[in-house]
């Protein structure tokens, strides 16, 4: 059952090229969101137990495995994706250049979803090189100077990340005799092999920070979210960071258990620094998707800040977070696009009072902006504060006022973004421009929807999703 | 000369051709070099008792080699005798340092790091490919069966797309 969350978006992939006619073309996008709908489903509404070994278990041997982490990173998988293939069809206006997305896409989604349910750290690595490939391949898609310029520094990036990565998988193979997780676990629990532990930990959690954009590791981040053509930027800052930076970095702590003590306070102040950096860096950019790739390095940076902590609490603060910002973020993202194609631009100093002029765009990116800077009662609230509180108990009393601090600043260069995009005397030359198509608006509605809902009725959201993941630190 | 020599003498090659790679100023010259890496690769790793892996190296690496090889040439454009000049000029102060400070890392490893005796695990010492990739690492088959076609996709979308332009 498990292997086809990763079989289907494959074999669909196969089947829409087998003929790859016209009508095939035509449709495939609305078959890459029903895609993406049905996992949302699968993963809200089936119970965990019935993702049990089915009829594939018999002829594979597939090792893939479900808990509450793994069925959050699916959701989360699953909404970021439906959002980026909507707005795919408003950002590709060539047929063959959409369907050629979408297929990357899908292969995306089959790797992202394969990498949050494998139970061996090699396997691990092996989808974390998949995504990677297939996001040098999206972000070059338009294959301008800056696009390519700015893959191979994430190319560069990438192969030193996974070095790291590589070299740690060796140390945890020749300390435990194998690359499970499981043995992984067993041989970190042997007080022998606790100098090699911290060795491999450390190694690996350099990798991720690199795929997550953490500062100083973060170069990468803001060119290619910047260059990249709108839905894979959503693709990028919404999932592939997380995915591929945050989830193993997860995983890697709670296996670690008090052997990654050392690890966790180098955490903490990768965490704050980034936070911090992230923010004062958006606060002087001029392009809309450079500032939100910037804001995506600075929340990556509460992420771990809150993991590090090494605490239950801190745990779903880092994972809570971690689904918000997909949401808000993809929602900005799809906001910046709405704005660019209908004006043509993404400098911010030659746009202003677009809110007259596009009220749907400019409402939705009120509520997100509100949602990242942690307003009340909106979802970015709440796992912000579950992330200050469980640094207050875990007495980091420094790092909680930096987070509190940074929320002011995020909030500040968010207003600083709406002033000057959408509030104020509407830009001249923008006197014509109307609201984005009804299928460019869509995504923005359903997720600002989807933030007000997660705000308002968050005990269901942390009760149902997030506190069950906090048993994998057992 | 003994086992250790040739390692050695194999070792400094592959540094070489790496390096060739890298801050070579013809881009056939670097896919060339990046062919002979492979083939020492796939050389040590039989020396070293790795036949699995050695033939890993050679079939993945030939493949992906062929095709780098053939995208050079199609899309090289040759440089000028003047530009090329500049060029090597250029590379060769930007990199002049790095082999001796890849000589000095190696001294202090061979100094500092001493042989670790280590019983090595089952699955590395199974040398069945099919055992291996059937049996162990099935997760791993599904998973380059979608870098494949993330391959296939990625030439489309790179060389294809537009090449009328």
């Amino acid at each position: 059952m498990l292997a086809l969350f990763v079989l289907i978006p494959l074999i669909s992939v196969l089947l829409l090229n087998l003929f790859r006619l016209d009508f095939i073309k035509k449709v495939a996008s609305w078959y890459g969101m029903l895609l993406a709908l049905v996992q949302i489903c699968l993963v809200l509404f089936v119970p965990i137990d019935l993702f049990k070994p089915g009829v594939f278990s018999t002829y594979f041997a597939f090792n893939f495995t479900i808990d509450s982490l793994s069925i959050l990173m699916l959701l989360t998988i699953g909404i970021v994706v439906f959002t980026a293939i909507i707005v795919g069809q408003f950002t590709y206006t060539d047929e063959t250049k959409n369907f050629n997305f979408l297929n990357l896409i899908l292969l995306t989604l089959a790797a992202m979803n394969g990498l949050v349910m494998v139970s061996d750290i090699f396997s691990l690595y092996v989808y974390i090189e998949i995504i990677a490939v297939a996001s040098f391949v999206l972000i070059s898609t338009y294959k301008d100077k800056i696009g390519l310029e700015s893959v191979f520094k994430y190319i560069v990036l990438s192969i030193t990340a996974t070095s790291f990565i590589l070299l740690s998988i060796v140390i945890f193979l020749l300390i435990s005799g194998n690359t499970s997780f499981e043995s992984i676990s067993n041989a970190i629990k042997n007080p022998e092999n606790s100098s090699f532990v911290t060795v491999a930990v450390a190694l690996f959690t350099c990798g991720t920070f690199t795929k997550g954009g953490l500062v100083p590791f973060h170069g990468w981040l803001p060119d290619a979210h910047s260059s990249a053509p709108s839905s894979v930027s959503i693709l990028l800052s919404g999932i592939v960071i997380k995915v591929t930076g945050i989830y193993p970095l997860i995983r890697i702590m709670c296996l670690a258990g008090e052997s990654g003590n050392s690890v966790r306070k180098v955490l903490m102040f990768i965490g704050a620094l980034s936070i911090v950096v992230g923010a004062l860096a958006s606060l002087g950019q001029n392009d809309i998707k450079r500032m939100l790739a910037f804001s995506s390095v600075s929340q990556m940076g509460y992420i771990v800040l809150s993991l590090g902590t090494g605490t239950a609490l801190g745990l779903a603060g880092a994972a809570f977070h971690m689904f918000n910002h997909a949401i808000f973020k993809s929602q900005l993202f799809a906001n910046a696009a709405a704005v660019e194609r209908q004006t043509g631009t993404r400098d911010m100093d030659k746009l202003g009072g677009l809110a007259s002029k596009m009220p749907v765009t400019g409402g939705t990116s009120i509520i997100a902006m509100l949602s990242i800077s942690g307003i009340p009662p909106l979802s970015g609230f709440w796992s912000k504060l579950l992330i200050i509180i469980a640094l207050w108990q875990s007495t980091n009393y420094a790092y909680a006022f930096i987070a509190v601090i940074a929320s002011v600043i995020t909030l500040a260069y968010f207003l600083s973004m709406q002033r000057k995009v959408f509030f104020g005397q509407v830009a001249q030359g923008l006197e014509n421009v109307k609201e984005a198509k009804l299928g460019l608006i869509t995504p923005a509605v359903i997720l600002a929807i989807l933030t007000i809902f997660i705000g308002l009725f968050f005990p269901l959201i942390l009760n149902k999703l997030i506190f069950p993941i906090e048993y994998i630190l057992k | 000369m003994n086992f250790i020599s040739i390692l050695l003498i194999l070792l400094v090659l592959l540094m070489l051709f790496t390096l060739m790679v890298v801050i070579s100023s013809r881009l056939l010259f670097a896919a060339i070099s990046l062919a002979a890496t492979s083939i020492l690769v796939t050389i040590l790793m039989f020396m070293l008792d790795s036949p699995l892996a050695a033939v890993f190296e050679l079939s993945i690496c030939a493949g992906l080699i062929t095709v780098v090889i053939m995208t050079t040439i199609n899309f090289v454009k040759p440089l000028t005798q003047k530009d090329l000049l500049k060029t090597r000029k250029r590379r060769f102060k930007k990199y002049v340092g790095l082999p001796i400070v890849l000589a000095i890392i190696g001294l202090l490893a061979s100094i500092t790091i001493k042989p670790i005796a280590l019983k090595l695990p089952k699955i590395i010492q199974e040398t069945n490919v099919l055992n291996v990739l059937w049996d162990f690492r099935q997760t791993d088959l599904l998973g380059q069966s979608i870098l494949l076609l993330i391959g296939v996709f990625g030439i489309l979308v790179l060389f294809r797309e537009g090449q009328n332009k």
